[in-house]
C-alpha cells in the first residue's frame, strides 16, 4: 500500500537553442543547410514585411479586420519548416506566416482581408485548410485528417496550430484525448503569445505550463522558446519524426508574445503594459536570428537590403494584381456558390430572385 | 452626462444598475472585465464592482454558461457573455440542454434567473461567423425566452427586464445597432415588458414586421411608401421575438390586410415562416395577399465586402411592399 510518486508521468521539457543576443548550443541545434537557414529568415522577414503592409492598408481603410503575426514568425516558420509539402496544415486565424511557407500567396490573402471569400480559395494541389475563426474548432478535424493517414497509410502528418486561450475550449482536450486514444500522426502547435485578446495567459489555467497537458492524455509534451527558430525547429523535427515513424502525438508550446493589437479591432493600451511590451522587443524573433546568421557569415547587409527589397517588390506587385482581381469581383451572386455539390432547388430559386433584384437595382443606378 | 446614449452605453446602464440594485447580479465572459467587452458594453464595471462579480473567464463557452446555470441554480443572478452568437453555439448543449428546461425537468424546484447575452447579426464588416443572424435556433427552443432590441432605449429596459426575469433570457445584441444612433435614455428607467410587440408606426394599409437592426431598415421603408405612394404602413417591432406575441400582430393584419416580414436570418425554416404561420392562423380570412417576407438568402453571410448584398435593404423592402399592396 504505497503513497509514491507515479514513476509513468514523463516530465516536461523546456528547449532553447538560440539566446536573445545570436549564441547557440551546437549540440542542441537542428541539423539545417544554410539556404534552408537563409530560406527561413527570408520567410520571416516576408511574414513581418507583409503584417506591416496588411496593417497600414487596413488603417487606411483598404482592408478589414485581421489578426498581426507580429512577434511569432519563428513559432510558425520554425514549425512548418519541419513538415512536407505533401503533409497537413491545419491553422487557426493567425498563421499567416506559416500559411506564406506553404505557399499560400500575398495577393489571396489581400483578398480575403478585403473582405471576399474569393481569397480563401484553396488551390487543388494544397492539403492545407482555410483559416478557422472559432476557436480550438481546427483541432478535432486535424485528428480526423490524422487518423485518415494512418488508416490509408499514405506516411503524411499533420501539423495543427492554435493559441493559448485554445487550450481553454473543450474541443482542446477533446482533439488531445481523441489523439491519444487513437495514435496518430498529429503535431499540435500551441503558440503561447501571452494573450487571448485581453486575458493573460495565467487566467487561462492556474497550470504552471500548456506543454504539460499533453501528461493527461498520454503523449509527450515540451516548451520551447518559440522566438527561437531553431527551438521550434528541433522540437519539431522530433515530433514529426515521432508522427511519421511512430504515428504518435506531440504538443509542442512555443513561448512567444502577441507584439502588435489582437485584431485590428482591438486596442491592447486598455489592458496590458507597454513595458511588457518592450520587454518582448528584446527577444525578437527576426533579430536574434539575423544576429545568429551574421556571426556565421550567412547574412550581410547588403544581402539583406536585397532582400527586403524583394521582397517589398513581391508584395507591392501582390496587391497590384490584388486589387486587379477585386476589380473584377463585382457579381455578389457568388455567395451561392459551392454551398452544395449541386444547387437545391429552393436555393436555384434564390439565386434567381436574388439576380433580379441585383439587375433592377442596376437598372436603377444607370 | 447627457441622456442621449448608443445601444452599447445604454446597455452599460442597465447593467450597472442592475448590478446596483441587487448584490446577487454578476457578469462573466471572455474579455468583459479589463477590456470591458470588445464592443465596450461591460466598461468599467470591473472598477466599479470588483473582480468577484465581474469576471475575466478563460476562453470557453460552454463553460461561461454551464458554469452560470450553476449559480444560478445557487441563487445568484448572472449575466453570461458570449463574445459573438457565433461562438454560443459551443455553449448550445448547456443552452438546450439544461438552460433551458432545469425549471421544467425538476418540476419547478430549480429555476434558472440567467441571462445570456450576445451581439448577431451583419453590418459592421467583421470576419466569418461574427455576423449571422441564427435567432431562431434560441426562438426555436422550448423553454427560452428571446428578447432582441432595437434601438438604444429598450436595449436598456429590455436588459433589465430579462436581468429580473425568473427564467432564462437568450438576449441577442444587433451589432449594427450598436453605435449607429442615439436616443434618449435616461437613468432609473423601469424595465420594459416582456412578451409584448411594440407597434413603432401607426397605419392602416400594410402591417410591417421586424425586430433587431432591420427594423430601422423597415421604418425607413414605410417612410418611403408614405411619401411616394401614399401608403400608410404600420410598423411592429417584436423586442420579444419568443415566446410571439401573435395577438398584437393578428390585430394589426387584421385591419390591414397585408403583411411584410424583414429579418437578416435566412428564409428557410426562420422566425418569418413562423411570423407568417401566426398571421395565416390569426388573421387568414382578412388577408388580401400573400404574407411576404424579406429575409436573408439561404447561404452563410458572404465575407464583409458583399454582406450588404445578404442584408434586405430599405429598396427590398419597399419593393417587397409595393407587390404586396398591388397583389
Ligand atoms: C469559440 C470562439 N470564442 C471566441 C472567439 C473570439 N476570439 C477570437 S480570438 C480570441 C482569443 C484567442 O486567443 P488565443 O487562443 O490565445 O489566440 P491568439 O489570438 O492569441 O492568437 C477570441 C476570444 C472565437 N473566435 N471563437
Ligand atoms: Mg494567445
Amino acid at each position: 500500500m504505497p503513497r509514491a510518486r507515479m514513476k509513468e508521468l514523463e516530465p516536461i521539457e523546456i528547449l532553447s537553442v538560440l539566446d536573445e543576443d545570436g549564441n547557440f548550443d551546437k549540440e542542441l541545434a537542428p541539423d539545417i543547410a544554410d539556404e534552408k537557414l537563409i530560406a527561413i529568415f527570408r520567410a520571416m522577414a516576408k511574414a513581418r514585411l507583409f503584417d506591416e503592409r496588411l496593417l497600414n492598408l487596413q488603417r487606411q481603410g483598404k482592408l478589414g479586420t485581421f489578426a498581426p503575426v507580429r512577434g511569432q514568425e519563428a513559432a510558425q516558420v520554425g514549425a512548418v519548416a519541419a513538415i512536407e509539402a505533401s503533409d497537413w496544415l491545419v491553422p487557426s486565424f493567425r498563421e499567416t506566416a506559416a500559411m506564406l511557407w506553404r505557399g499560400a500567396s500575398l495577393e489571396d490573402i489581400f483578398i480575403f482581408t478585403a473582405g471576399y471569400n474569393e481569397g480563401l480559395a484553396i488551390p487543388d494541389d494544397s492539403n492545407d485548410l482555410p483559416t478557422c475563426v472559432p476557436v480550438a474548432s481546427q483541432l478535432p478535424h486535424a485528428v480526423g485528417i490524422a487518423y485518415a493517414q494512418k488508416y490509408r497509410q499514405t506516411g503524411s502528418v499533420v501539423m495543427a496550430f492554435f493559441g493559448d486561450g485554445a487550450t481553454s475550449e473543450g474541443d482542446f482536450h477533446e482533439a488531445l484525448n481523441f489523439a491519444g486514444v487513437f495514435e496518430v500522426p498529429v503535431v499540435f502547435v500551441c503558440q503561447n503569445n501571452q494573450w487571448a485578446i485581453s486575458v493573460p495567459r495565467a487566467k487561462q489555467t492556474r497550470a504552471h505550463s500548456l506543454a504539460q497537458k499533453a501528461i493527461a492524455y498520454g503523449f509527450p509534451g515540451i516548451q520551447v522558446d518559440g522566438n527561437d527558430v531553431l527551438a521550434v525547429l528541433k522540437a519539431a523535427r522530433d515530433a514529426v519524426t515521432r508522427a511519421r515513424e511512430d504515428c504518435l502525438p506531440t504538443l509542442i508550446e512555443c513561448v512567444t508574445y502577441r507584439m502588435g493589437v489582437h485584431t485590428t479591432a482591438d486596442d491592447p493600451t486598455v489592458y496590458r503594459d507597454e513595458e511588457e511590451v518592450e520587454e518582448w522587443e528584446d527577444r525578437d524573433p527576426i533579430e536574434r536570428l539575423r544576429l545568429h546568421m551574421r556571426s556565421r557569415g550567412l547574412l550581410d547587409d547588403k544581402a539583406e537590403d536585397a532582400m527586403a527589397e524583394e521582397l517589398k517588390d513581391e508584395i507591392e506587385s501582390a496587391w497590384k494584381s490584388a486589387r486587379d482581381t477585386m476589380e473584377g469581383l463585382t457579381d455578389p451572386s457568388m455567395m451561392f456558390d459551392h454551398l452544395f455539390a449541386e444547387p437545391t432547388t429552393p436555393l436555384r430559386a434564390q439565386r434567381n430572385a436574388f439576380e433580379a433584384l441585383r439587375d433592377d437595382r442596376k437598372a436603377a443606378n444607370e | 452626462m447627457s441622456d442621449e446614449r448608443t445601444m452599447v452605453e445604454a446597455l452599460n446602464l442597465a447593467l450597472r444598475e442592475e448590478m446596483d440594485r441587487d448584490d446577487n447580479v454578476m457578469v462573466l465572459g471572455e474579455d468583459v472585465g479589463a477590456d470591458g467587452g470588445i464592443f465596450r458594453v461591460t466598461k468599467g464595471l470591473i472598477d466599479d464592482f470588483g473582480e468577484s462579480r465581474v469576471m475575466d473567464t478563460p476562453l470557453a463557452e460552454a463553460g461561461i454558461v454551464g458554469v452560470s446555470v450553476g449559480m444560478a441554480l445557487a441563487g445568484l443572478n448572472p449575466v453570461a457573455e458570449m463574445q459573438f452568437s457565433g461562438f454560443s453555439y459551443f455553449a448550445f448543449h448547456q443552452i438546450e440542454g439544461h438552460v433551458a428546461r432545469m425549471r421544467w425537468r425538476s418540476r419547478g424546484r430549480f429555476t434558472l434567473p440567467l441571462v445570456i447575452r450576445m451581439p448577431f447579426g451583419g453590418g459592421v464588416r467583421a470576419l466569418e461567423h461574427h455576423s449571422e443572424s441564427r435567432e431562431a435556433y434560441f426562438a426555436h427552443t422550448p423553454g427560452l425566452r428571446t428578447v432582441i432590441p432595437s434601438g438604444p432605449r429598450n436595449a436598456c429596459t429590455l436588459l433589465k427586464a430579462a436581468i429580473r426575469s425568473p427564467d432564462p433570457v437568450i438576449f441577442l445584441e444587433p451589432k449594427a445597432a450598436y453605435r449607429a444612433f442615439r436616443e434618449e435614455v435616461p437613468e432609473g428607467l423601469d424595465p420594459a415588458q416582456l412578451d409584448k410587440a411594440d407597434i413603432r408606426r401607426k397605419g392602416a394599409d400594410i402591417t410591417m414586421i421586424s425586430y433587431g437592426a432591420m427594423l430601422r431598415r423597415t421604418l425607413e421603408a414605410a417612410e418611403t411608401l408614405a411619401e411616394e405612394d401614399g401608403v400608410e404602413a404600420e410598423v411592429i417591432d417584436l423586442p420579444t421575438l419568443a415566446p410571439l406575441d401573435a395577438e398584437t400582430i393578428g390585430a394589426s393584419v387584421r385591419r390591414t390586410g397585408r403583411a411584410v416580414v424583414v429579418t437578416e436570418a435566412p428564409l428557410s425554416f426562420g422566425p418569418a415562416g413562423e411570423i407568417a404561420a401566426r398571421i395565416a392562423e390569426e388573421a387568414f380570412v382578412y388577408l388580401e395577399a400573400p404574407v411576404n417576407r424579406v429575409t436573408g438568402w439561404d447561404v452563410p453571410m458572404p465575407f464583409f465586402a458583399r454582406e450588404q448584398s445578404y442584408l434586405p435593404d430599405a429598396r427590398r423592402i419597399t419593393n417587397a411592399a409595393r407587390v404586396t399592396l398591388a397583389y
